[in-house]
């Protein structure tokens, strides 16, 4: 709040506020102390039944007081889990080049949809297949990819994917095709190169827009040789601004603020767990992923099969992505979230729960 | 003499049907409203207005008041479209809440969400409210502490700070009143003229205050058009309220001065509800020359009260009674404030304060005009009248330090 000058009715105020502490010392006295108890730590809190019309809420997660969203989303009217999301690759179809190349081929359809981002809290997003992240899109390097686009939304997109590939299939507006306009649909072609962990997102002007209305998507260019067998998890960290104002009001690994901390990612212990990373977050220039109680190794962009880091915390700036390689050696729930506290808050915070079968 | 009867029964059933034509003719337009809008509801708009605007959500956070461990927070839907409460955020985190009755909030609706939060006492609180749409709704507790409860220990604090403000200074005034009964006519006008500019004074400042507080009004409320109506319907109400006393006060004088302190009464009632709301906002700060203050620039009511009166005399009953009737107003308005603050109740009160005033400026230039001799507009008149205006100011500069 900007100071002002104090009007004839601020002084007034004022004057309350002198008189009301002098004459009632003891008054003041006991409003502190009711307050300074609610802050102390430690104190168990209580979970308050939901507001009418919600489902009563979840316990209020352990530490964090009452720092969550409240109620649950519809998973089934909105046709996207965040928990199936994890764990779901779209491998397209595959058919032998006359070469003996792999041929591999994906359709994807842009799509006006409204999805739930949090609890009752609805955005009006422009998706890839319905969902926000877009499917994650997943081949083998020097495979040839064929991609569908299917443009059924109601502006101009494209699909610009991260990866080598000719310019005319760069997906950016005065380039080849440039713009795919609504009813129109265009095949990007290229070859998967190189192997790591890359992204697709529209490349249509103003590129702020169409981004952090949704269009984005994961795509994992597998290595030749391929990766050790490891229970694999794709995190796209996202955010929403709700209200146009160039801040988003919703942070988010897979778009639902707090969704893991509600259904924690089961995984059991001592298997390789595997991380697919990106930063798609919008507005703000860097994101960060930090797992309580464990270490990982980094492969940054994935493109090398020799980690490069061990730790436990990493930030990764717009656009930049990292596999994460994790084995957690002791059963239990471990948190994870950015370690901007204020995206941790606005809802990018889960939980890993860890068991000796995984389920 | 039968067709004298005869046009006379003519004449009553023309007049009975005229009259019946009157009622129609005033009446037809209502029905084939009424009627329209049935047809309205009925079959809609017929696609005029259907297009696919988005919702216009618009909710006004009325109050949050400040209990040990949570926020109370009250909403008021002044928008076109019901509202549905989804997320709080509190200082940019998502919080637990409650909302009651529903959190779907219909037009002219109202809710109360209750937030479970560790507020720190002199801290300041950012509450979000988010919509299903994404809109949010922002309110800032400037400085967090426990709201009032109507508990005897704030009746008493609100008590207390009503005769601090409101009596105190008012009666310190009503003292000068032996001073005026020795003054020359001349004189007396020379008050009475400064009594209208101080009058002036606070009938502006209550007019501005209650046009700020319009703006914080639930839309649907109108704010401006209720600033409005509670200035005309103060001074129409003051203006009858002199009339039908006019058989009854014993002089014209003590009328005026009845009147210059239910104004003034008036006055102070907008006075105590933004002292009552002050605590309940949240927006406190301290400082002893602010009391001082305060002193100086409310004591110059009491005198503005008793100079009508000054050249005839008053009962020491009807000395009382107009302190009481400028000054307990305050009383009534600091707990009104305190413990129900809203903004609706805020903006008409101030602006039924300003309106009653001016009504009084009125009624004391009347007076003048009525009792002098020769022209009003004097020099000594017109000093008085910008000492007025100029003690207003400066005691106000020395407060707004």
């Amino acid at each position: 709040m900007q100071p002002r000058p104090v009007s004839r009715r601020g002084f007034l105020a004022a004057a309350a506020g002198l008189l009301g502490g002098a004459g009632l010392l003891p008054l003041v006295t006991k409003v502190s102390s009711a307050a300074g108890a609610t802050a102390t730590p430690g104190q168990p809190h209580t979970a308050p039944a939901g507001p009418p019309g919600y489902p009563p809420a979840a316990p209020p997660p352990l530490g964090h007081g009452g720092n969550t969203t409240v109620g649950e989303i519809d998973v089934k009217r909105m046709g996207y889990d965040p928990v199936a999301f994890l764990t779901s690759f779209e491998r397209g179809r595959t058919s032998r080049l006359a070469n003996g190349r792999v041929l591999r081929e994906f359709q994807v359809v842009a799509f006006d949809k409204e999805i739930e981002i949090a609890p009752g809290l609805f955005f009006p997003a422009w998706t890839f297949n319905g969902t926000v992240p877009g499917s994650t899109l997943r081949c083998q390097a020097g495979e040839r990819v064929r991609v569908k686009f299917i443009n059924a939304g109601s502006h101009p997109h494209t699909m610009h994917f991260h990866g080598v590939h000719t310019a005319e299939m760069d997906g950016v507006p005065g380039v080849g095709p440039g713009e795919i306009l609504p009813g129109k649909s265009f095949v990007y072609e290229f070859d998967a190169e190189p192997f790591g962990l890359h992204q697709y997102h529209c490349h249509t002007l103003p590129l702020k827009r169409h981004i952090h209305k949704g269009l984005y998507g994961a795509f994992i260019i597998d290595p030749p040789q391929g990766r050790p067998r490891a229970r694999e998890l794709v995190m796209v960290m996202n955010a929403f601004d709700t209200n146009f104002d160039g801040e988003n009001e919703v942070y988010a690994v897979n778009s639902v603020a707090f969704h893991y901390m509600r259904h924690p990612i089961k995984v059991r212990r001592h298997e390789l767990v595997r991380i697919y990373l990106v930063n798609m977050t919008e507005f703000d220039p860097i994101n960060s992923i930090h797992i309580h109680g464990n270490f990982f190794h980094v492969y940054r962009t994935g493109t090398r099969l020799q980690t490069s880091e061990f730790t436990d915390t990493i930030m990764l700036c717009q656009a930049e992505r990292a596999i994460l390689e994790v084995r957690f050696p002791y059963n239990g729930r471990y948190m994870f979230h950015a370690h901007q506290t204020e995206f941790t808050e606005l809802g990018w915070m889960g939980f890993f729960e860890v068991t000796d079968d995984g389920i | 003499m039968v067709s004298e009867r005869t046009s006379v029964v003519a004449a009553g059933r023309a007049a009975a049907s005229s009259r019946t034509r009157l009622w129609l003719y005033g009446l037809l337009p209502l029905l084939l409203l009424a009627l329209f809008v049935v047809f309205f509801l009925r079959f809609g708009p017929l696609g005029v207005f259907r297009a696919a605007f988005p919702p216009v959500e618009e909710l006004t956070i009325t109050r949050v008041a400040l209990r040990p461990g949570h926020f109370d927070v009250y909403v008021t839907n002044g928008g076109p479209s019901p509202v549905t409460i989804a997320q709080v955020l509190v200082d940019d985190a998502y919080w637990n809440f409650t909302i009651h009755p529903a959190p779907t909030i219909p037009r002219l609706g109202r809710a109360t969400i209750t937030i479970p939060y560790p507020w720190v006492e002199g801290e300041t609180h950012g509450i979000t409210l988010l919509s299903s749409s994404g809109i949010t709704f922002v309110h800032t507790v400037e400085v967090a502490a426990e709201s009032p409860q109507p508990t005897a220990q704030f009746l008493l604090t609100f008590t207390l700070l009503g005769v601090y403000v409101g009596i105190i200074p008012v009666f310190l005034g009503v003292l000068w009143f032996p001073f005026l009964r020795r003054l020359a006519r001349r004189w007396v006008h020379f008050f009475l003229s400064l009594t209208a500019g101080l009058l002036v004074f606070l009938g502006v400042d209550a007019l501005a205050e209650a046009l700020e507080s319009a703006g914080h009004v639930p839309a649907a409320f109108q704010g401006t058009a209720l600033v409005a109506v509670g200035f005309l319907a103060s001074s129409l109400a003051l203006i009858a309220a002199g009339r039908l006393a006019r058989g009854r006060v014993s002089s014209s004088r003590l009328l005026v001065a009845y009147l210059i302190a239910i104004g003034i009464g008036l006055h102070n009632l907008g006075e105590g509800l933004a002292i009552g709301a002050a605590y309940n906002l949240g927006k406190l700060a301290l400082g002893t020359f602010l009391v001082i203050g305060f002193m100086l620039h409310n004591t110059t009511e009491g005198l503005g009260i008793v100079a009508p009166v000054a050249r005839e005399g008053a009962a020491l009953r009807d000395l009382v009674g107009l302190g009481l009737v400028a000054g307990a107003p305050t009383i009534a308005g600091a707990w009104l404030g305190g413990f129900t603050y809203s903004p609706v109740l805020a903006t008409l009160f101030l602006a039924l304060g300003a309106g009653a005033i001016f009504q009084v400026v009125y009624e004391v230039l009347k007076l003048m005009i009525a009792d002098a001799a020769q022209e009003v507009a004097t020099l000594i008149n017109v000093l008085g009248f910008a000492l007025g205006l100029l003690i207003m100011y400066l005691t106000g500069l020395f407060v707004a330090v």
